[in-house]
Protein backbone atom coordinates (compact mmCIF):
# COMPACT_ATOMS: atom_id res chain seq x y z
CA UNK A 1 0.00 0.00 0.00
CA UNK A 2 1.34 3.16 -0.88
CA UNK A 3 0.47 6.38 1.05
CA UNK A 4 -0.60 9.45 -0.73
CA UNK A 5 -0.88 12.68 0.98
CA UNK A 6 -3.76 14.86 -0.22
CA UNK A 7 -1.45 18.54 0.40
CA UNK A 8 0.70 17.00 -2.18
CA UNK A 9 -1.94 16.63 -4.88
CA UNK A 10 -2.82 20.36 -4.41
CA UNK A 11 0.34 22.18 -6.46
CA UNK A 12 -0.11 19.22 -9.39
CA UNK A 13 -3.47 19.83 -9.86
CA UNK A 14 -2.99 23.57 -9.93
CA UNK A 15 -0.35 23.49 -12.27
CA UNK A 16 -2.63 21.17 -14.47
CA UNK A 17 -5.45 24.19 -14.72
CA UNK A 18 -2.93 26.76 -15.52
CA UNK A 19 -0.81 25.05 -18.15
CA UNK A 20 -3.84 23.03 -20.04
CA UNK A 21 -5.30 26.34 -20.29
CA UNK A 22 -2.46 28.65 -21.81
CA UNK A 23 -0.78 25.65 -23.56
CA UNK A 24 -2.45 24.02 -26.65
CA UNK A 25 -1.25 20.49 -27.83
CA UNK A 26 0.74 19.86 -30.67
CA UNK A 27 -1.88 17.56 -32.06
CA UNK A 28 -4.18 20.55 -32.63
CA UNK A 29 -1.44 22.51 -34.17
CA UNK A 30 -0.46 20.01 -37.18
CA UNK A 31 -3.85 19.16 -37.56
CA UNK A 32 -5.13 22.72 -38.32
CA UNK A 33 -1.61 23.38 -40.45
CA UNK A 34 -2.70 20.38 -42.52
CA UNK A 35 -6.60 21.49 -43.02
CA UNK A 36 -5.40 24.64 -43.86
CA UNK A 37 -3.62 23.70 -46.85
CA UNK A 38 -6.91 21.91 -48.24
CA UNK A 39 -9.22 24.95 -47.74
CA UNK A 40 -10.64 26.68 -49.99
CA UNK A 41 -11.98 29.56 -48.70
CA UNK A 42 -10.26 32.54 -48.28
CA UNK A 43 -12.14 33.70 -45.25
CA UNK A 44 -11.77 30.69 -43.64
CA UNK A 45 -7.74 30.19 -43.98
CA UNK A 46 -7.46 33.70 -42.48
CA UNK A 47 -9.75 32.44 -39.12
CA UNK A 48 -6.83 29.57 -39.09
CA UNK A 49 -4.01 32.02 -39.63
CA UNK A 50 -5.80 34.09 -36.50
CA UNK A 51 -6.18 30.87 -34.11
CA UNK A 52 -2.67 29.53 -35.11
CA UNK A 53 -1.31 32.70 -33.91
CA UNK A 54 -3.28 33.12 -30.85
CA UNK A 55 -2.23 29.21 -29.84
CA UNK A 56 1.51 31.19 -30.05
CA UNK A 57 0.11 34.44 -28.51
CA UNK A 58 -1.04 32.70 -25.65
CA UNK A 59 2.29 30.45 -24.74
CA UNK A 60 4.13 34.02 -25.32
CA UNK A 61 1.81 36.10 -23.02
CA UNK A 62 1.38 33.56 -20.64
CA UNK A 63 -2.52 33.79 -20.78
CA UNK A 64 -5.22 31.32 -21.27
CA UNK A 65 -5.62 30.52 -25.57
CA UNK A 66 -9.50 31.09 -24.91
CA UNK A 67 -10.92 33.66 -22.47
CA UNK A 68 -13.72 30.93 -21.17
CA UNK A 69 -11.38 28.34 -19.19
CA UNK A 70 -14.22 26.06 -18.54
CA UNK A 71 -15.16 23.81 -16.16
CA UNK A 72 -12.74 22.14 -14.49
CA UNK A 73 -13.37 18.30 -15.54
CA UNK A 74 -10.96 15.73 -14.00
CA UNK A 75 -10.39 12.24 -14.94
CA UNK A 76 -8.95 10.34 -12.12
CA UNK A 77 -7.32 7.04 -12.41
CA UNK A 78 -6.65 5.59 -8.70
CA UNK A 79 -4.49 3.00 -8.37
CA UNK A 80 -6.15 0.63 -5.89
CA UNK A 81 -3.14 -0.20 -4.13
CA UNK A 82 -2.88 3.46 -3.02
CA UNK A 83 -4.16 5.07 0.41
CA UNK A 84 -5.08 8.83 0.72
CA UNK A 85 -4.43 10.31 3.39
CA UNK A 86 -3.80 13.79 4.90
CA UNK A 87 -7.99 15.25 3.96
CA UNK A 88 -10.63 15.05 1.82
CA UNK A 89 -9.92 14.17 -1.83
CA UNK A 90 -12.42 16.00 -3.42
CA UNK A 91 -11.46 19.20 -1.14
CA UNK A 92 -7.86 18.55 -2.42
CA UNK A 93 -8.67 18.80 -6.05
CA UNK A 94 -11.42 21.64 -5.56
CA UNK A 95 -8.47 23.69 -4.01
CA UNK A 96 -5.73 22.73 -6.91
CA UNK A 97 -8.65 24.47 -9.05
CA UNK A 98 -9.12 27.20 -6.80
CA UNK A 99 -5.68 28.12 -6.49
CA UNK A 100 -5.05 27.59 -10.35
CA UNK A 101 -7.67 29.85 -11.65
CA UNK A 102 -7.05 32.55 -9.11
CA UNK A 103 -3.02 32.71 -9.73
CA UNK A 104 -2.96 31.88 -13.07
CA UNK A 105 -5.96 34.57 -14.00
CA UNK A 106 -7.97 32.21 -15.78
CA UNK A 107 -12.09 32.71 -15.76
CA UNK A 108 -14.08 31.79 -13.32
CA UNK A 109 -16.88 30.60 -14.88
CA UNK A 110 -19.49 28.51 -12.49
CA UNK A 111 -22.65 29.72 -11.08
CA UNK A 112 -23.59 28.15 -7.79
CA UNK A 113 -27.05 26.80 -9.16
CA UNK A 114 -28.53 26.33 -12.22
CA UNK A 115 -31.63 28.84 -13.29
CA UNK A 116 -32.38 30.45 -9.87
CA UNK A 117 -30.18 32.37 -8.35
CA UNK A 118 -27.55 31.98 -10.67
CA UNK A 119 -24.51 33.23 -8.10
CA UNK A 120 -21.10 33.33 -9.48
CA UNK A 121 -19.01 31.09 -7.08
CA UNK A 122 -16.17 33.35 -7.93
CA UNK A 123 -13.26 30.56 -7.53
CA UNK A 124 -14.51 28.21 -10.57
CA UNK A 125 -15.53 25.51 -7.62
CA UNK A 126 -16.74 22.40 -7.26
CA UNK A 127 -14.68 20.75 -10.38
CA UNK A 128 -16.27 17.61 -11.95
CA UNK A 129 -14.57 15.14 -11.00
CA UNK A 130 -14.82 11.42 -12.59
CA UNK A 131 -13.17 8.82 -10.37
CA UNK A 132 -12.40 4.93 -11.69
CA UNK A 133 -10.49 2.36 -9.90
CA UNK A 134 -7.35 0.83 -11.59
CA UNK A 135 -4.72 -1.92 -10.34
CA UNK A 136 -1.55 -0.57 -9.46
CA UNK A 137 0.02 2.00 -6.95
CA UNK A 138 -0.32 4.95 -9.00
CA UNK A 139 -2.79 8.06 -9.62
CA UNK A 140 -3.21 9.31 -12.58
CA UNK A 141 -5.16 13.05 -12.94
CA UNK A 142 -6.30 14.46 -16.32
CA UNK A 143 -7.79 18.22 -17.15
CA UNK A 144 -9.87 18.78 -19.62
CA UNK A 145 -11.07 22.25 -18.95
CA UNK A 146 -14.85 22.51 -20.94
CA UNK A 147 -16.13 25.38 -22.72
CA UNK A 148 -19.80 26.25 -22.65
CA UNK A 149 -20.26 27.26 -26.02
CA UNK A 150 -19.25 23.91 -27.56
CA UNK A 151 -20.56 21.52 -24.37
CA UNK A 152 -24.16 23.86 -25.23
CA UNK A 153 -24.28 21.73 -28.54
CA UNK A 154 -24.04 18.37 -27.50
CA UNK A 155 -26.78 16.21 -26.88
CA UNK A 156 -27.56 12.33 -25.73
CA UNK A 157 -30.31 10.46 -28.09
CA UNK A 158 -31.76 6.81 -27.48
CA UNK A 159 -31.70 5.45 -30.48
CA UNK A 160 -33.27 1.85 -31.81
CA UNK A 161 -31.15 -0.70 -33.21
CA UNK A 162 -32.92 -0.97 -36.00
CA UNK A 163 -31.51 2.77 -36.88
CA UNK A 164 -28.20 0.52 -37.95
CA UNK A 165 -25.22 2.63 -38.00
CA UNK A 166 -26.48 4.79 -40.81
CA UNK A 167 -29.07 6.06 -38.35
CA UNK A 168 -26.15 7.01 -35.98
CA UNK A 169 -24.05 8.43 -38.47
CA UNK A 170 -27.13 10.63 -39.94
CA UNK A 171 -27.83 11.69 -35.79
CA UNK A 172 -24.35 12.78 -35.44
CA UNK A 173 -23.92 15.03 -39.17
CA UNK A 174 -27.31 16.35 -37.94
CA UNK A 175 -26.24 17.25 -34.55
CA UNK A 176 -22.89 19.16 -36.00
CA UNK A 177 -24.90 20.95 -38.95
CA UNK A 178 -27.83 22.22 -36.11
CA UNK A 179 -24.80 23.91 -34.76
CA UNK A 180 -23.27 25.76 -37.28
CA UNK A 181 -20.87 28.16 -36.04
CA UNK A 182 -22.23 28.02 -32.63
CA UNK A 183 -19.52 25.75 -31.02
CA UNK A 184 -16.25 27.63 -32.59
CA UNK A 185 -15.69 25.60 -35.24
CA UNK A 186 -12.97 23.99 -36.24
CA UNK A 187 -14.63 21.56 -33.97
CA UNK A 188 -13.30 17.71 -32.78
CA UNK A 189 -16.39 15.39 -32.15
CA UNK A 190 -16.63 13.14 -29.65
CA UNK A 191 -19.25 10.55 -29.77
CA UNK A 192 -20.03 7.96 -27.41
CA UNK A 193 -22.11 4.57 -28.51
CA UNK A 194 -23.42 1.48 -26.14
CA UNK A 195 -23.65 2.12 -22.40
CA UNK A 196 -26.52 3.66 -20.91
CA UNK A 197 -27.89 7.17 -20.91
CA UNK A 198 -25.18 8.57 -18.74
CA UNK A 199 -22.75 6.39 -19.37
CA UNK A 200 -23.05 7.34 -23.67
CA UNK A 201 -22.64 10.79 -22.58
CA UNK A 202 -19.54 10.01 -20.28
CA UNK A 203 -18.09 7.81 -23.08
CA UNK A 204 -18.10 10.90 -25.82
CA UNK A 205 -16.61 13.35 -23.11
CA UNK A 206 -13.59 10.54 -22.43
CA UNK A 207 -13.48 9.61 -25.96
CA UNK A 208 -12.10 13.62 -26.72
CA UNK A 209 -8.96 13.16 -24.74
CA UNK A 210 -7.25 11.06 -27.17
CA UNK A 211 -4.76 12.80 -29.48
CA UNK A 212 -5.87 14.05 -33.33
CA UNK A 213 -2.64 12.08 -34.11
CA UNK A 214 -3.88 8.83 -33.07
CA UNK A 215 -6.37 6.33 -34.87
CA UNK A 216 -8.99 4.57 -33.39
CA UNK A 217 -7.04 1.22 -32.44
CA UNK A 218 -10.53 -0.94 -33.81
CA UNK A 219 -10.83 -0.63 -37.34
CA UNK A 220 -14.32 -1.04 -37.47
CA UNK A 221 -14.60 1.93 -35.56
CA UNK A 222 -11.84 4.08 -37.43
CA UNK A 223 -13.64 3.34 -40.84
CA UNK A 224 -17.09 4.95 -39.29
CA UNK A 225 -14.67 8.04 -37.75
CA UNK A 226 -13.71 8.89 -41.19
CA UNK A 227 -17.24 8.82 -42.35
CA UNK A 228 -18.50 10.84 -40.28
CA UNK A 229 -15.14 13.60 -40.52
CA UNK A 230 -16.08 13.37 -44.56
CA UNK A 231 -19.82 14.56 -44.08
CA UNK A 232 -19.20 16.67 -41.30
CA UNK A 233 -16.78 18.97 -43.93
CA UNK A 234 -19.23 18.40 -46.49
CA UNK A 235 -21.42 20.58 -44.24
CA UNK A 236 -19.80 23.69 -45.32
CA UNK A 237 -19.66 25.28 -41.96
CA UNK A 238 -16.12 26.08 -42.06
CA UNK A 239 -14.18 27.83 -39.26
CA UNK A 240 -16.83 29.81 -36.78
CA UNK A 241 -19.25 29.13 -39.31
CA UNK A 242 -18.70 31.64 -41.81
CA UNK A 243 -18.33 28.98 -45.14
CA UNK A 244 -15.22 26.57 -45.53
CA UNK A 245 -14.39 23.25 -45.82
CA UNK A 246 -12.93 22.63 -42.40
CA UNK A 247 -15.85 21.84 -40.33
CA UNK A 248 -14.58 19.20 -38.12
CA UNK A 249 -10.55 18.43 -37.35
CA UNK A 250 -11.01 14.81 -35.87
CA UNK A 251 -13.91 12.88 -34.84
CA UNK A 252 -13.52 10.18 -32.16
CA UNK A 253 -16.00 7.27 -31.09
CA UNK A 254 -15.46 5.17 -27.75
CA UNK A 255 -18.35 1.79 -27.41
CA UNK A 256 -19.55 -0.40 -24.85
CA UNK A 257 -21.70 -3.11 -24.55
CA UNK A 258 -25.71 -1.91 -23.89
CA UNK A 259 -28.83 -3.53 -23.02
CA UNK A 260 -30.78 -5.43 -26.02
CA UNK A 261 -33.30 -2.92 -26.09
CA UNK A 262 -31.13 0.24 -26.43
CA UNK A 263 -29.13 2.16 -28.20
CA UNK A 264 -27.84 5.39 -27.03
CA UNK A 265 -25.56 7.32 -28.62
CA UNK A 266 -24.12 10.60 -27.45
CA UNK A 267 -22.39 13.88 -28.94
CA UNK A 268 -20.06 15.81 -26.93
CA UNK A 269 -18.91 19.05 -29.41
CA UNK A 270 -15.80 20.12 -28.32
CA UNK A 271 -14.40 23.84 -29.76
CA UNK A 272 -10.99 24.06 -31.44
CA UNK A 273 -9.13 24.63 -28.26
CA UNK A 274 -9.17 21.18 -27.45
CA UNK A 275 -7.48 21.03 -23.76
CA UNK A 276 -6.32 18.11 -22.35
CA UNK A 277 -3.26 17.45 -19.72
CA UNK A 278 -2.51 14.56 -17.55
CA UNK A 279 0.24 13.75 -15.24
CA UNK A 280 0.96 10.26 -13.31
CA UNK A 281 1.67 10.61 -9.60
CA UNK B 1 -13.10 45.13 -48.24
CA UNK B 2 -11.28 46.31 -45.25
CA UNK B 3 -13.35 49.40 -43.46
CA UNK B 4 -12.13 51.24 -40.34
CA UNK B 5 -14.94 52.47 -37.56
CA UNK B 6 -14.70 54.49 -35.09
CA UNK B 7 -17.64 54.77 -32.43
CA UNK B 8 -20.00 56.44 -31.89
CA UNK B 9 -21.02 54.60 -35.18
CA UNK B 10 -23.08 56.36 -37.79
CA UNK B 11 -26.21 54.57 -39.84
CA UNK B 12 -24.49 56.36 -43.12
CA UNK B 13 -20.82 54.09 -42.12
CA UNK B 14 -22.83 51.10 -41.26
CA UNK B 15 -25.21 51.12 -44.70
CA UNK B 16 -21.70 50.53 -46.88
CA UNK B 17 -20.94 47.58 -45.05
CA UNK B 18 -21.75 44.17 -46.92
CA UNK B 19 -21.31 40.75 -44.95
CA UNK B 20 -17.51 39.32 -45.20
CA UNK B 21 -15.81 42.99 -45.19
CA UNK B 22 -13.35 43.06 -41.97
CA UNK B 23 -13.89 45.64 -39.53
CA UNK B 24 -11.60 47.51 -37.62
CA UNK B 25 -12.75 49.40 -34.65
CA UNK B 26 -11.75 52.38 -32.93
CA UNK B 27 -13.05 53.88 -29.89
CA UNK B 28 -15.49 52.14 -27.07
CA UNK B 29 -17.22 49.26 -26.83
CA UNK B 30 -19.58 47.90 -23.65
CA UNK B 31 -19.57 44.50 -22.85
CA UNK B 32 -22.41 42.12 -21.65
CA UNK B 33 -23.53 38.70 -21.72
CA UNK B 34 -26.28 36.93 -20.60
CA UNK B 35 -26.78 38.11 -16.82
CA UNK B 36 -26.10 41.65 -17.63
CA UNK B 37 -28.62 41.45 -20.56
CA UNK B 38 -31.26 40.20 -18.48
CA UNK B 39 -30.61 42.78 -16.07
CA UNK B 40 -30.61 45.50 -18.88
CA UNK B 41 -33.79 44.58 -20.44
CA UNK B 42 -35.50 44.82 -17.03
CA UNK B 43 -34.36 48.56 -16.92
CA UNK B 44 -35.95 48.95 -19.95
CA UNK B 45 -39.13 47.06 -19.51
CA UNK B 46 -39.53 49.50 -16.47
CA UNK B 47 -38.65 52.56 -18.00
CA UNK B 48 -35.51 53.24 -16.10
CA UNK B 49 -32.22 54.30 -18.11
CA UNK B 50 -29.55 51.97 -18.63
CA UNK B 51 -25.98 52.12 -16.97
CA UNK B 52 -25.00 54.04 -20.88
CA UNK B 53 -26.40 55.97 -23.25
CA UNK B 54 -26.51 53.12 -25.94
CA UNK B 55 -27.09 55.53 -28.47
CA UNK B 56 -24.46 54.52 -31.83
CA UNK B 57 -22.73 52.62 -29.46
CA UNK B 58 -21.06 48.62 -29.72
CA UNK B 59 -22.23 45.96 -27.08
CA UNK B 60 -19.27 43.23 -26.94
CA UNK B 61 -20.70 39.48 -25.87
CA UNK B 62 -17.43 38.56 -23.52
CA UNK B 63 -16.80 37.95 -20.27
CA UNK B 64 -13.50 38.39 -20.01
CA UNK B 65 -10.48 36.60 -18.54
CA UNK B 66 -9.14 38.63 -15.61
CA UNK B 67 -6.14 40.81 -16.49
CA UNK B 68 -3.04 39.68 -15.14
CA UNK B 69 -0.14 42.19 -13.88
CA UNK B 70 0.54 44.28 -16.32
CA UNK B 71 -2.16 44.06 -19.24
CA UNK B 72 -5.73 46.35 -19.70
CA UNK B 73 -7.56 42.66 -19.22
CA UNK B 74 -6.67 38.80 -19.46
CA UNK B 75 -7.95 36.54 -22.69
CA UNK B 76 -10.99 38.31 -24.17
CA UNK B 77 -12.80 36.51 -27.03
CA UNK B 78 -16.50 36.40 -27.79
CA UNK B 79 -19.54 34.24 -26.77
CA UNK B 80 -21.86 32.75 -28.57
CA UNK B 81 -24.48 35.17 -29.62
CA UNK B 82 -27.69 33.05 -30.08
CA UNK B 83 -27.90 33.54 -25.94
CA UNK B 84 -28.40 37.24 -26.06
CA UNK B 85 -31.23 36.85 -29.23
CA UNK B 86 -34.34 37.48 -26.75
CA UNK B 87 -32.85 40.82 -25.57
CA UNK B 88 -31.15 42.39 -28.58
CA UNK B 89 -33.81 43.94 -30.41
CA UNK B 90 -34.59 45.98 -27.36
CA UNK B 91 -31.34 47.07 -27.26
CA UNK B 92 -31.51 47.76 -30.79
CA UNK B 93 -34.52 50.09 -30.40
CA UNK B 94 -33.20 52.52 -27.78
CA UNK B 95 -30.21 53.15 -30.53
CA UNK B 96 -27.32 50.28 -30.07
CA UNK B 97 -26.16 50.30 -33.66
CA UNK B 98 -23.64 46.94 -33.34
CA UNK B 99 -23.55 43.58 -31.63
CA UNK B 100 -19.96 41.83 -31.81
CA UNK B 101 -20.08 37.68 -31.20
CA UNK B 102 -19.93 34.67 -32.75
CA UNK B 103 -22.12 32.08 -34.36
CA UNK B 104 -25.66 32.87 -36.22
CA UNK B 105 -28.64 35.07 -35.03
CA UNK B 106 -32.38 34.59 -34.84
CA UNK B 107 -34.33 35.58 -37.59
CA UNK B 108 -36.28 38.18 -34.85
CA UNK B 109 -32.75 39.66 -34.67
CA UNK B 110 -32.13 40.02 -38.44
CA UNK B 111 -35.12 41.90 -38.84
CA UNK B 112 -34.78 43.71 -35.68
CA UNK B 113 -31.29 44.51 -37.66
CA UNK B 114 -32.63 45.84 -40.54
CA UNK B 115 -35.56 48.09 -38.96
CA UNK B 116 -33.26 49.95 -36.86
CA UNK B 117 -29.87 49.47 -39.49
CA UNK B 118 -27.69 48.00 -37.15
CA UNK B 119 -24.99 45.32 -37.71
CA UNK B 120 -23.90 41.99 -35.88
CA UNK B 121 -19.83 41.25 -36.27
CA UNK B 122 -18.11 38.22 -35.41
CA UNK B 123 -15.03 38.21 -33.97
CA UNK B 124 -13.39 35.10 -33.90
CA UNK B 125 -14.07 32.83 -31.06
CA UNK B 126 -10.83 31.33 -28.99
CA UNK B 127 -8.90 33.55 -30.74
CA UNK B 128 -9.49 35.69 -27.49
CA UNK B 129 -5.33 36.94 -26.52
CA UNK B 130 -5.41 38.35 -30.17
CA UNK B 131 -9.02 39.96 -29.86
CA UNK B 132 -6.81 41.27 -26.46
CA UNK B 133 -3.97 43.18 -28.05
CA UNK B 134 -6.66 45.65 -29.37
CA UNK B 135 -8.21 46.07 -26.30
CA UNK B 136 -5.96 49.12 -24.53
CA UNK B 137 -8.42 50.49 -21.32
CA UNK B 138 -11.11 48.22 -19.62
CA UNK B 139 -12.75 49.53 -16.68
CA UNK B 140 -16.35 47.67 -15.12
CA UNK B 141 -19.33 50.29 -15.04
CA UNK B 142 -22.25 48.39 -13.72
CA UNK B 143 -23.09 44.78 -12.05
CA UNK B 144 -19.63 44.04 -10.49
CA UNK B 145 -21.41 41.11 -8.36
CA UNK B 146 -21.70 39.19 -11.58
CA UNK B 147 -17.90 38.85 -11.99
CA UNK B 148 -16.97 38.10 -15.90
CA UNK B 149 -20.50 39.02 -17.04
CA UNK B 150 -20.11 42.55 -15.43
CA UNK B 151 -20.80 45.61 -17.77
CA UNK B 152 -17.02 47.07 -18.80
CA UNK B 153 -16.70 50.20 -21.07
CA UNK B 154 -13.11 49.39 -23.30
CA UNK B 155 -11.27 51.74 -25.13
CA UNK B 156 -10.08 49.39 -28.34
CA UNK B 157 -8.24 50.13 -31.31
CA UNK B 158 -8.08 48.51 -34.14
CA UNK B 159 -10.61 45.67 -32.67
CA UNK B 160 -10.94 42.83 -35.53
CA UNK B 161 -14.56 41.68 -36.97
CA UNK B 162 -16.10 40.73 -39.99
CA UNK B 163 -19.51 41.72 -40.68
CA UNK B 164 -21.60 38.89 -40.13
CA UNK B 165 -25.13 40.36 -41.05
CA UNK B 166 -25.36 44.11 -42.67
CA UNK B 167 -27.92 46.05 -42.19
CA UNK B 168 -29.57 44.97 -45.78
CA UNK B 169 -30.75 40.82 -43.64
CA UNK B 170 -27.73 39.37 -45.31
CA UNK B 171 -25.99 36.68 -43.02
CA UNK B 172 -23.15 35.13 -43.98
CA UNK B 173 -23.52 32.08 -41.70
CA UNK B 174 -26.03 31.10 -44.64
CA UNK B 175 -24.49 32.40 -47.78
CA UNK B 176 -20.75 30.91 -46.79
CA UNK B 177 -22.45 27.65 -46.15
CA UNK B 178 -24.29 27.57 -48.94
CA UNK B 179 -21.00 28.47 -51.14
CA UNK B 180 -18.69 25.52 -49.50
CA UNK B 181 -21.37 22.49 -48.88
CA UNK B 182 -21.09 19.37 -51.19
Amino acid sequence: MREINVKDLIPIVKKLCIEANYYIGEDIISKIKEFKEKEESPTAKNVLDILLENYELAEKEQMPICQDTGVAVYFVELGQDVHIVGGDFTEAINEGVRQGYKDGYLRKSMVDDPIIDRINTKDNTPAIIYTDIVPGDEIKITIAPKGGGSENMSEVKMMKAADGIEGVIDFVVDRINRSGGNPCPPIVVGVGLGGNFEQSALLAKKSLLRSLTEKNPDPKWAKVEDEILEKVNNLGIGPQGLGGRTTALGVFILSKPCHIASMPVAVNVQCHAARHKSVVI
Amino acid sequence: MEVHLTTPLKTEDLEKLKIGDQVYITGTVYTGRDAAHKRLVELLKKGEKLPFDPKGQIIYYVGPAPAPPGKPIGSAGPTTSYRMDPYAPALLDVGMKAMIGKGPRDQSVIDSMIKNKAVYLAAVGGAAVVVAKSIKESKVIAYEDLGPEAIREMRVENFPCIVANDVYGNDIYKAGVEKYKR
